[in-house]
Order: C-alpha cells, then sequence, then structure tokens
C-alpha cells in the first residue's frame, strides 16, 4: 500500500514541478511589459470604474494618467482633488485644483404646480417617453419621471419622489459622475459648483419657449421676464431665448434674484429662511 | 375633459397571456394523468398533489422572502413543474423525497437563476436527476401497475428498459422480449416506470392538443423521435439479437414524455426552427447512446439536460433568416 | 382566382372594418386651419407667407428645401392669422401656419370640374415636376416625397410599378372607399405614375376582405397593361417589402430599397393625388380620413381638408364618445396615439380610431419565457426579443450587428407577445441610437 502512496506522491510531485517550470518560461515569453507606476496610480484611485473621468475603468484612467503630457482635461470627479493630488505626488507632477460639483436637477414640475394631463402608458423609460410626445403635462422640456437617472446612478445618490414625480439628488453621495446628465433625455440635471453646506440657487427650468405658452401648462415655470438679470449685483446671470440663467462660478449666494422671480422658479436650497414680505420660493431640504 | 392614455404603437393585443400557455399544458396532459391514476392509483395522487404544493409554495416563500419579488406563483408555471416533476417520479416515492425534490426543481432549477424565463436547466428534470443521485434505490424501485391503494408499501419491478439492460448481458434480444410488456400495453400504458411515462397514446394526444393550440411545434418532438427511431433503427438492422427494434424505443421509457413536455419547455430549448431540430438530433442521440452504452437503462433526462446547456450556444449562432439576405427573383 | 400572400411571419389582428362601404363625405370646412410645414420625410418646407397675407385654395404656402422635401399648399382661402409653433400629431410643436377660413376662392388653373382627364402627352420629366410642385407624398402613412421616388437612381432600372391597395391596417376603409367610388381617377392616376416611372408593367395589390374593390378595380383595369392581385388577409401584407414579396416573390435587399429589385411602390390614394396634380393642376390639398371606433356613433370615411382640426371630425362623426381612452392618429398597429384632439390632419393622417376604457390599457408586463412566438411572427426575420434585451442593456452596436434597421416597425411582435413586454418600444429606441452611430460612422 505505501508503495503506491510513494508512487502517488512521486508522480504528482513530478507533474506539478513540471507544469511549474513549463508556466514559469511561457510567463516569461510572454510578458508584457507595463509601467509599475500604473499599478500604483491605480491604488490611489476611488476604484468605483464609473466612467466619470471619461475613461473606461480606473486602470485605464491611471494608464492615461502616468502616459499623457498634459492633465489639462482628466480629472476624477469621485476622488476629486485629493485624489488627483495623491496621484500627481506619485508621479513627480503637479495636479490641477478644481472646484467640486454636484448633479442639479432644474425642473420643479411637480403634479401641483404643473397638472398632468394625460396617461404614459408606454415602457417606463424617460428615453422611449421623450421620443413619443412632450409628455403627461404638456412642457417639451419637463422631467418625464420615468427616472432614467436613477437608473444611470452608480452612487445610490439620486432617487424619484413618489409626490412630487421628480428626481432627488442625495449631495453627500452624488460625486458629479455625470451619468445621470447623459441619461437625461431632456438634459434637466446640470452638474453645478458645490457650495458650502450645500447651499444651491438655481433656476429651476429649462424651458425655452414664449412664458405665455410655458404658463399653460406649469405654474412654476421661467418665463423670461428678466427681472432676475436686472436686480443681480455681480452680473451672474444670463437671459437667451426666454430663459434665465445663473451661472453657478459667478454667484454668491446673495438671494436678491429669488424674491423678484414672479413665478418662484428660482429656488434657494439650504438656506435659513428669510424675513421676507412676499412667500419665500419652495426650500427644499435635501435629504 | 377626457384624460386620454398615451403608448407607443401597437394599441392592439392578443389575449394569449403566460397562465393560458401553461394552463394549456396542463390540459393537455391530463389524459396522461388519468392513465397513470388508473394504473397506480393512490400513490400517484398522493406524489402529484404534494410535488404541485411543494412546487407552488417553495417558489411563493422563494420569491417573498428571499429574492424579495412580488410571487408570481400563480402563474401555472409552478404547477406545471409540479406535475411534470410527479410525472417523472416512481407513484411509490415517499412524499418526503418529493417535497426535497420539489426543492430542487423550483429552488434550484428556477429561482437560483432568476426565477421564470431565465432558468438554462428545465426545472422538472433537475428535480428528477436530483433526486435520481440522491436517492437511486427508491428512484429505481418501480410499483406494479393496478396496486391502487398501495401506496409505499406497493410491490416493485423493472421498467421494460432496464429489464432489457440487464438481460442483454446473458441473452439476447430475441430471447429477452417475450418477457416484456407488449407493443399494445407500451402504448397504452400497462408497463412499469415513472408515473406519467407510461402511456404513450396519452402523451401523443397531449403533443396533438397543444400543437392545435399552437403552444409548441413540430420541430422537438419530431427530431427527438425522429433521430431515435433512426439510430436504433441502424443498430437493430446491423445486430438484431444486440439491438431492440426501434418502436419498442420508442414507446418504452422516459422518451416520450421527455421529447414532447420536457424537450418543449420555452425557456430551455432554443428559439429558432432550425436550432430546435440541432437540439433535438442532439437529444435524440446522446439518449440512444446513453440506452445502448452508457450504465444507465434510460438517458432521456441526462439527455435533454445536456441539450439544455447548449441552448444558448444554438441561439447565439443559429439566426432565422433575414428578410432580403439573398435577391431572389420569381 | 388565386391569392397571393408574403411568406414570413404576420399576424391576424381582429379587422373591425366598422366604416366599409360606407361612402366618401365631405366633410364641412372648420373656422380655422393649421397647415404644419412639414407633413413628410426630409427638410421642411420654407414659409412664405406672413401674417395678414390672404391665401387661395391651392396657393403655395411653403417651398420645397433641398432634396427629399416637397411643396405645401393652403387648403383653404382666407387670411393667415400666425406662422408659429403648433401641436401636431408628432407628439411636440412644430412649424405651422394658421389661417382663418374666409370663403371658397380658388387658385385659377385649377380644373375643379368632374371630368376625366385622362390622356396626358406630358413627358416623365415633366410629370415628375408637377408631382413636386403639386407637395405629393406618399398617403399610405410614409409620407415620402412621390417626385423623388419616382426618379429612378443611375445604374438601377425599374420593372414594375406596384400600387398599394391592401389597407391591412384593422379599422381603416380610406382607400378601400377611393377604390370603389374614384375608381376611373385612380387609374388614370396609375397610368400617370407609370409614365412619370417610365415602367410597362403595373399590379395592384389589394387584400381579400376587399373583394368588392378587386372586382371593380379589375373590371377598369381588363384589357390593360395593369394587372389586379387578391392577396390573402394578412398584417402587414401592406407594408412595401412585403407586398414586393408576395407579387413578384422579389426580396428588397436589407438596408435596400424597392427600386434595388427594380419595383416602385405607391399607394393608390397617392396614385388618386398623382392624377389631380397632373391632369387637374390640383395640388394636395385634401384627402380622405377614416374616423372609427367601436363607441363611435357614426363611423365615417370624410374628405377632409388638410389642416382641419381633429376635434372637426370626432364631432362630425357623432362626437367623442364618454368612455374614450385612447385616440390614435391612423390605425391601431403603427398609428400614433395623441394627447389632444387639438391636433390637425396632415397628408399621411389615414384615420382617426377612438378606442375605449377596456381595450386601452397595456397589460403588465412579465418577464421574457421565450416562448419563440416574436420571432415566428416578425416578417423581417428578427429576434425582438433579442432586440429588446439588448436595447434596455444599451447594447447597441450588437444591435445593429442583430439587424434591428430591418426593422419596419410593424407592431406583430408587441401584439403577439404573451408576456405584454413593450417590445417595438425598445426597439425602436435602438433603431435611433443605431441611426445616431451609423451617421456618426459617416461623418468621419
Amino acid at each position: 500500500m505505501s508503495q503506491i502512496i510513494l508512487y502517488t506522491i512521486i508522480t504528482l510531485v513530478a507533474i506539478g514541478s513540471a507544469a511549474a517550470i513549463i508556466l514559469y518560461f511561457v510567463a516569461q515569453r510572454f510578458k508584457v511589459y507595463e509601467d509599475p507606476r500604473i499599478d500604483e496610480v491605480e491604488e490611489a484611485l476611488p476604484a468605483a470604474n464609473c466612467g466619470g473621468c471619461g475613461f473606461p475603468g480606473c486602470r485605464n484612467f491611471a494608464e492615461t494618467l502616468v502616459k499623457s503630457e498634459s492633465w489639462e482635461d482628466l480629472f476624477c470627479p469621485v476622488g476629486g482633488n485629493d485624489t488627483m493630488a495623491k496621484a500627481a505626488s506619485l508621479l513627480g507632477r503637479e495636479a490641477i485644483e478644481q472646484a467640486p460639483k454636484v448633479a442639479v436637477v432644474r425642473c420643479n414640475g411637480t403634479p401641483e404646480f404643473r397638472p398632468r394631463t394625460n396617461e404614459y402608458d408606454g415602457a417606463p423609460t424617460c428615453a422611449i417617453a421623450h421620443s413619443l410626445y412632450t409628455g403627461e403635462a404638456g412642457c417639451p422640456h419637463g422631467c418625464l419621471g420615468c427616472g432614467d437617472c436613477v437608473a444611470a446612478c452608480t452612487f445610490d445618490a439620486i432617487h424619484m419622489d413618489p409626490l412630487t414625480e421628480l428626481p432627488v439628488v442625495v449631495d453627500d453621495k452624488c460625486t458629479a459622475c455625470g451619468a445621470c446628465v447623459d441619461a437625461c433625455p431632456r438634459d434637466i440635471i446640470e452638474l453645478r459648483k458645490k457650495n458650502k453646506k450645500d447651499r444651491k440657487i438655481f433656476v429651476s427650468c429649462i424651458n425655452e419657449e414664449k412664458g405665455g405658452i410655458a404658463k399653460k401648462y406649469c405654474s412654476v415655470t421661467c418665463t423670461g421676464c428678466t427681472k432676475c438679470f436686472k436686480v443681480c449685483p455681480y452680473e451672474a446671470i444670463t437671459m437667451e431665448n426666454n430663459l434665465a440663467f445663473i451661472d453657478s462660478e459667478k454667484c454668491k449666494l446673495c438671494r436678491k434674484c429669488v424674491p423678484e422671480c414672479p413665478t418662484n422658479a428660482i429656488l434657494e436650497i439650504n438656506f435659513p429662511p428669510k424675513k421676507e414680505k412676499k412667500e419665500p420660493a419652495e426650500a427644499e431640504v435635501s435629504e | 375633459m377626457n384624460k386620454f392614455i398615451v403608448s407607443p404603437s401597437p394599441h392592439a393585443y392578443t389575449d394569449e397571456s403566460i397562465p393560458k400557455l401553461m394552463y394549456g399544458v396542463i390540459i393537455s396532459l391530463l389524459p396522461a394523468l388519468g392513465v397513470s391514476v388508473w394504473f397506480f392509483g393512490i400513490g400517484m395522487i398522493v406524489v402529484t398533489s404534494v410535488s404541485i404544493a411543494s412546487c407552488i409554495l417553495f417558489e411563493y416563500l422563494i420569491q417573498r422572502y428571499m429574492m424579495k419579488v412580488k410571487p408570481s406563483h400563480l402563474d401555472g408555471s409552478a404547477l406545471l413543474t409540479g406535475l411534470l416533476l410527479a410525472f417523472c417520479l416512481p407513484a411509490n416515492l415517499p412524499f418526503w423525497m418529493v417535497m426535497i425534490g420539489a426543492l430542487a426543481a423550483v429552488g434550484i432549477g428556477k429561482m437560483t437563476f432568476g426565477g421564470l424565463g431565465n432558468n438554462i436547466f428545465n426545472p422538472a428534470l433537475v428535480g428528477r436527476v436530483f433526486l435520481f443521485i440522491s436517492f437511486p434505490v427508491a428512484m429505481t424501485a418501480w410499483p406494479e401497475v393496478g396496486q391502487w391503494m398501495k401506496y409505499t408499501d406497493a410491490v416493485t419491478g423493472a421498467t421494460p428498459l432496464g429489464i432489457l439492460k440487464e438481460g442483454l448481458a446473458y441473452n439476447t434480444v430475441g430471447e429477452i422480449m417475450p418477457g416484456l410488456p407488449s407493443y399494445l400495453h407500451l402504448l397504452t400504458g400497462k408497463m412499469m416506470g415513472s408515473s406519467g411515462e407510461i402511456s404513450a397514446l396519452a402523451l401523443l394526444l397531449g403533443m396533438l392538443y397543444m400543437m392545435y393550440r399552437k403552444i409548441i411545434s413540430w420541430h422537438i418532438p419530431v427530431s427527438i423521435l425522429g433521430t431515435v427511431a433512426i439510430f436504433t433503427g441502424i443498430l437493430w438492422l446491423a445486430n438484431p439479437d444486440r439491438f431492440a427494434d426501434p418502436l419498442f424505443h420508442l414507446l418504452s421509457g422516459g422518451l416520450l414524455l421527455g421529447a414532447i413536455y420536457m424537450a418543449t419547455d420555452y425557456v430551455t430549448s432554443p428559439m429558432t426552427g432550425k436550432g430546435m431540430i440541432i437540439y433535438g438530433i442532439g437529444i435524440g442521440v446522446v439518449t440512444v447512446l446513453i440506452r445502448i452504452f452508457g450504465a444507465y437503462p434510460e438517458g432521456v433526462q441526462f439527455a435533454i439536460l445536456i441539450f439544455n446547456g447548449f441552448t444558448p450556444l444554438i441561439n447565439k449562432f443559429v439566426k432565422p433568416r433575414r428578410f432580403g439576405k439573398e435577391v431572389s427573383h420569381g | 382566382m388565386s391569392l397571393k400572400t408574403f411568406s414570413r411571419g404576420g399576424v391576424h389582428p381582429p379587422e373591425h372594418k366598422l366604416s366599409s362601404g360606407l361612402a366618401i363625405e365631405e366633410l364641412a370646412l372648420p373656422e380655422t386651419v393649421v397647415i404644419p410645414v412639414s407633413q413628410h420625410l426630409g427638410a421642411p418646407a420654407k414659409v412664405l407667407v406672413n401674417r395678414g397675407d390672404q391665401v387661395k385654395i391651392g396657393q403655395l404656402i411653403a417651398q420645397s428645401e433641398g432634396f427629399v422635401s416637397t411643396n405645401i399648399h393652403s387648403s383653404v382661402s382666407g387670411k393667415v392669422l400666425k406662422v408659429d409653433k403648433f401641436m401636431d400629431s408628432s407628439g411636440y410643436k412644430k412649424m405651422a401656419v394658421q389661417i382663418q377660413v374666409e370663403g371658397e376662392v380658388w387658385e385659377e388653373n385649377i380644373d375643379r370640374t368632374d371630368d376625366l382627364v385622362k390622356n396626358t402627352v406630358l413627358k416623365s420629366e415633366a410629370i415628375r415636376k408637377k408631382i413636386l410642385e403639386a407637395g405629393i407624398v406618399g398617403l399610405g402613412g410614409a409620407t415620402f416625397p412621390s417626385h423623388v421616388k419616382l426618379m429612378v437612381p443611375k445604374g438601377k432600372t425599374a420593372e414594375y410599378l406596384i400600387i398599394n391597395g391592401v389597407e391591412c391596417e384593422p379599422y381603416l376603409t380610406a382607400d378601400h372607399a377611393l377604390m370603389m367610388e374614384k375608381t376611373d381617377e385612380v387609374f388614370a392616376g396609375i397610368q400617370v405614375l407609370m409614365k412619370g416611372l417610365g415602367v410597362e408593367k403595373a399590379i395592384v395589390g389589394i387584400e381579400n376582405n376587399k373583394p368588392d374593390a378587386i372586382k371593380k378595380m379589375k373590371e377598369v383595369a381588363n384589357g390593360t397593361a395593369i394587372q389586379v392581385q387578391g392577396l390573402k388577409v394578412k398584417y402587414p401584407q401592406g407594408g412595401e417589402k412585403q407586398l414586393v414579396q408576395a407579387l413578384l416573390k422579389r426580396e428588397v435587399p436589407s438596408g435596400g430599397l424597392p427600386i434595388d429589385v427594380g419595383v416602385v411602390v405607391f399607394n393608390v390614394g397617392t396614385a388618386l393625388a398623382a392624377y389631380e396634380a397632373v391632369n387637374k393642376n390640383r395640388p394636395l390639398i385634401d384627402r380622405v380620413v377614416t374616423v372609427t371606433g367601436k363607441s363611435l356613433e357614426k363611423p365615417s370615411n370624410f374628405l377632409v381638408r388638410i389642416g382641419t382640426p381633429i376635434s372637426l371630425l370626432v364631432e362630425k362623426a357623432g362626437g367623442l364618445p364618454d368612455d374614450t381612452a385612447k385616440v390614435i392618429n391612423g390605425g391601431p398597429m403603427m398609428g400614433k396615439a395623441l394627447s389632444t384632439l387639438d391636433v390637425p390632419v396632415v397628408k399621411g393622417s389615414s384615420g382617426i380610431l377612438l378606442i375605449q376604457e377596456g381595450e386601452a390599457r397595456r397589460k403588465e408586463m412579465q418577464t421574457c419565457i421565450r416562448c419563440t412566438k416574436c420571432v415566428g411572427v416578425c416578417p423581417m426575420g428578427l429576434e425582438p426579443y433579442l432586440l429588446m434585451t439588448l436595447s434596455e442593456k444599451s447594447l447597441f452596436e450588437r444591435m445593429e450587428t442583430e439587424k434591428v434597421m430591418d426593422c419596419i416597425e410593424c407592431g406583430s411582435c408587441s401584439y403577439t407577445c404573451p408576456s405584454a413586454r413593450p417590445l417595438l418600444d425598445y426597439i425602436r429606441l435602438g433603431k435611433a441610437e443605431v441611426g445616431k452611430i451609423m451617421r456618426a460612422r459617416k461623418a468621419v
């Protein structure tokens, strides 16, 4: 019996050793040289593989960082400035600081403000509803409420609110990777500068129709009346195609524009309530 | 003002539905069920009811508590799995074994893959094979027909295929045949075997009903049975002493049940006519190989499971003929 | 007579030809019309009129822009109220001319008599020019500019003209009514198209649920080079590729057009419009529209001026039934659901269908059970279940390999699916995305 065991052990050891030697030579023969720094940089990246940088996966981005001459358009929105600085130090380079951003949903067309005049019964994706018609409320620019943005988010940072039928961004989780921006067929979501205490001031409307027409389906539309534009002390507001736009880089959060808007289209988020004669604009409290 | 409904075209639909299809198959199985109850009595009733109830229960429990989705246990597919599983089992199988089989069928064969529509292997066959490997003695002791009031205490024996395989070690086919049920008995069901596979006539009736209702097409049953007939025919012509004739092979064992009900399961069979024929031929070949050259007397269950595994590959490479690929002038 | 049919796929939705046999009624003029400047495939026409202008019936109000485009004419006489964006059956607001109807003043050169003007001495090129000037487009619903279809590209030859009198959509009966009441004019139109195309042979395909139309057309065509062929009732027989395959056993190649197999297909309504344009100098300003629905009091075939609001058609057909849940512009298989009745009839509007509560809603979607029914009914040999899954996962390049661009959007797959899966919704999405990819590739 012990002879069998001995022979078995010898045979298996021989096969194992032979395989190991063959594999070693094959590995050497077909070895691909990779810059070891790519591994180091990849370690520094957040490993979310979300595509927010514009590259397919963190490893690919690490490779690009190592091989690129200029880092001008290269930024990891998930890791942010800390990650870029770490990667830069590994490669002996300078990282360009970028202001952090957050996704903002620029539509406030709840069923109360924007009544639904028909019922959509097609496949529950915004892309299909958008290609079919203006939507359940008639506004050709308004949120369709099917949640393509929610499905696109890999960070669990955006959810549909069943009461308002609008998406709500969870600021703490949002990495501004841009997936929801690409997913929205109406381009309602915008990446805006992230301020202290997650404060935001923005025009919650992207409708470019004339005011009289837009008001027919939504009471909180931007009518392009220019009242906000006239009152802004920092020239942060521009008017184009019957629509006001607040540049988040220029805006100093002074809130002068908010009470000016006759349709309450400008929203101020996460501010303490002002003492005003008029009703303050709808202040959504983020989750 | 009317609030209109807006959706993309088309705006008309047939009244076909999953329950309609499932219940159509169940109706087509009623003749075979009737014959089984007639020949196996109370044992069949117990095994069938336990199987169906367990399958439906396990599907509900797994969907509700493990997968946390809306339970679809009443759509007819669990019932059908339970019925088909019962048909693959001997009518004297203890109820607790039936329940384990049901758990394997629904839990392993269907739910682990994601539920209806996502499984690769036929759930009833997964349950059957699981039991076969785990309890080989209980699964190969078939009750003799006519013992209506006996359940686990029924007198048992071997199937015609089993007798043939064992007998071939010592005798020729010609010597064994008189000891086996006649063709008439094979056709009508007076033979030993799993509860649902015995009556060829009842199963064929069921097949005709399903084809009339457009639930299945001819491709799979015809290609499986045709392949078995041709393959065994060649062998039998070459050496009638060692190989039984094609008619015997077609009527005995689980071949008809497998070809008509198991292999034609929507989810696990190919999506094109050409693919179905390839699939059927493959099953036929492997069935005969196992029957003749393999260790088991019956091979159709393994053959079907093997080709279930090939179905995704068949679907990938066998595409329907596209309109307009070749320009033909009439 | 033996009936022909196409060989792959197809379904049999219940026909419900409620308005079959009803005479064409001329609909009263509305108070205002809204005439969109894009009622056709290709570039929208360029508006020529301004607010306040007076226009006559048949006057050119928007001009063809580019090769694939056509003209738009006023269907009424009166004052131009607005040139602005109005809601139309596309689901979005599009540029249109709104005209207040005043009187019935026609353009002088239009022949308004009922005389049948049979022969035309015009050559092919002149015919094509007149068809472009008259703004004729495919009235079967595709609205492709007809003069472009009549121009045979270099390297290809036209052998047959095929006239589509199939009307395979359930409920619709406009083409049937035309073939019964305007048989001679349709026939003359076919001859005009034959000359415009430069062919000697023509076949008219008619489904066998219209035996009276087959008989009448055969009588008129007797002894001429125009054949009339009955077809088995099967949807989508009216799809041009299926029609060519059924009549001539030729399959239009994938990504190609019927001219690739020597054939050009026109709808019977287009043939009539071609007759009126070339022989009577009458531009396309009206068309027959079927208004129908199970709850509708008076299903009808109306002769309607382009730009008439659909609400007027419904009113004249007995009013909107209380249980109406869906309004479809077109037939139940390929028509477009509307969110309001305030949209105008356009050149491609073949019918208005009102669907009641019980039949309007989709069933809840289930998982795909791989029953292969969708593969079996697809007339183009595609695999809808696979295309939907690929579209859901945004695998658009693979969809192109799986020939999604061959899909004719007939809806047979969604119609048949026992799991009520919205197959065509996702396939259409995939087609749009693949179209974008293909255009981006060409631009490189």
